[in-house]
């Protein structure tokens, strides 16, 4: 199934959304990655996280304009992704999922994957608006964007505990061990 | 050979590779996309082609993680350089941060901070081979962190199955380096040497010998699929590079590439250069 979507996102849209649909996604958005979670204490002074979209990319920018911003790999912030959660925060965008999300996820936020390594495409549906952190450089600020039909993602855990990637590498592990 | 003629080779060699693939490597991720049989693998491997094209229509880079810069450079023996191919190198890497651009990602390791123009020390990261003849080859190939990161190295015994490992590698770590990938082997040698095997084992992709498509299809038919949500598309191509190790050893090394694997190469010659 398909959905388009605006942040801010309801909790009753979040729970319609189910693993495999695909999902494109309007509104403003926010990269964050490694050295803005580790500030994870200074969001809330920052940016609105009721319904917001985060998403674990570090852009390539030139002046105002958006030259690639694909995903990050999302693994790397999975230590930081309940707190974010518990920030109101209800779509963590990015590749490769959050081991072990799928329990804090429930009932609460969803898991999109972008495809991993289209910078290109993502660029031309992201538009610039602001920076929080700048300090931090340009792959490790965070970016406020404004996103066009950002997609196609999937929903790739979704908030009634469904995990396409543990499933995928539960089968695949599975297979070595007969 | 000039300097300015192998800065400029070196720009140009970094600017096909971010925003083009090669194309056996664009032929073969259409061909998965029409072998695939399954809907979300097929709808992944849809949008990688039309990111392909939307760099290619604006040329610029495909993917924001513009790596870091290696080059592998074969050197003839007989070019005449009156300058630091090193130094000119790096000032080809400024330059094309500048104006392709790149993304700024080389840093410290551990004050993390940032150099701002991808050089600094081991940086470019330099695989030289000497070869007959005057010329200078510079093959750009910029490595990202996403497909770098879940590279792996192990020192095996003797009996262990080196086979099983690369399987198992791709199997756990596989679904985070940007599937469909491009899997590097190196195999035996010693423990750095390993990991410079799977390196060069990117720079001849794809593999065709028995043990590599065996590996293929193995690595294949473990469902991983196009960014690790499922499907039969895991790898493109995998190279193995062999040496003989000691016999108490079996070193083994797999570099994972992502399906973006970026590789073009500049020829710089006594009176210019072009792009190959």
């Amino acid at each position: 199934m398909e959905h388009r979507l605006r942040t801010p996102l309801s909790s009753v849209e979040v729970l319609f959304l189910k693993a495999g649909d695909i999902v494109w996604l309007s509104g403003t958005i926010y990269t964050a990655r490694d050295k803005a979670h580790a500030q994870l204490f200074r969001w809330k002074d920052l940016i609105p996280l009721e319904g917001a979209a985060i998403y674990h990319c570090g852009p390539l920018l030139r002046g105002g304009d958006v030259i690639s911003a694909g995903p990050t790999t999302s693994g790397r912030m999975a230590r930081y992704a309940s707190q974010v959660v518990d920030l109101g925060v209800r779509a963590i965008i990015g590749k490769g999922g959050l081991p072990g999300a799928a329990d804090y996820l429930r009932g609460r936020a969803v898991y999109l994957a972008y495809p991993g390594g289209c910078g290109a495409s993502a660029a031309g549906q992201l538009r610039l608006k602001g920076s929080f952190l700048p300090e931090l450089g340009m792959a490790e600020s965070i970016w406020e964007m404004e996103a066009e039909e950002l997609g196609p993602m999937v929903v790739a855990i979704d908030a009634h505990g469904r995990d396409l990637y543990a499933e995928v590498r539960a089968r695949a592990c599975g297979q070595l061990e007969r | 050979m000039r300097r300015e003629d192998v800065v400029d080779a070196c720009v140009s060699a970094l600017r096909r590779a971010e925003t083009s693939l090669p194309s056996w490597v664009e032929d073969l991720i259409q061909s998965a996309r029409d072998a695939e049989g399954d809907s979300l693998a097929r709808s992944n491997l849809e949008a990688i082609i039309e990111n392909i094209k939307a760099a290619a229509a604006r040329g610029l880079p495909l993917c924001q993680d513009t790596g870091l810069p290696v080059f592998h450079i074969l050197l003839g023996r007989k070019a005449e350089l009156g300058f630091s191919l090193e130094e000119s190198l790096a000032e080809g890497v400024r330059k094309a941060t500048l104006e392709v651009p790149l993304r700024p990602n080389a840093v410290d390791p551990i004050s993390r901070i940032n150099s701002g123009d991808n050089t600094g020390p081991g940086m470019p990261a330099l695989i030289v081979d000497l070869v007959d003849g005057r010329d200078l080859s510079i093959t750009a190939l910029p490595k990202g962190a996403g497909s770098e990161n879940m590279s792996v190295i192990a020192m095996l015994t003797p009996a262990d199955d080196p086979l099983e490992f690369v399987v198992r590698a791709v199997a756990e770590r596989g679904g985070n380096a940007c599937p469909p990938l491009f899997v590097g082997v190196g195999l035996g040698g010693t423990f750095d040497g390993a990991a410079a095997l799977s390196k060069r084992a990117l720079l001849r992709m794809p593999g065709s010998s028995p043990l590599e498509l065996e590996l293929l299809e193995r690595i294949n038919s473990l469902g991983i699929g196009p960014m690790g949500l499922g499907g039969d598309t895991t790898a493109l191509g995998v190279k193995v590079e062999q040496a003989c190790c000691h016999t108490a050893s079996l070193p083994v090394a797999v570099n994972m590439q992502c399906w973006a694997h970026r590789k073009a190469t500049s020829i710089v010659g006594e009176d210019g250069w072009s792009i190959a």
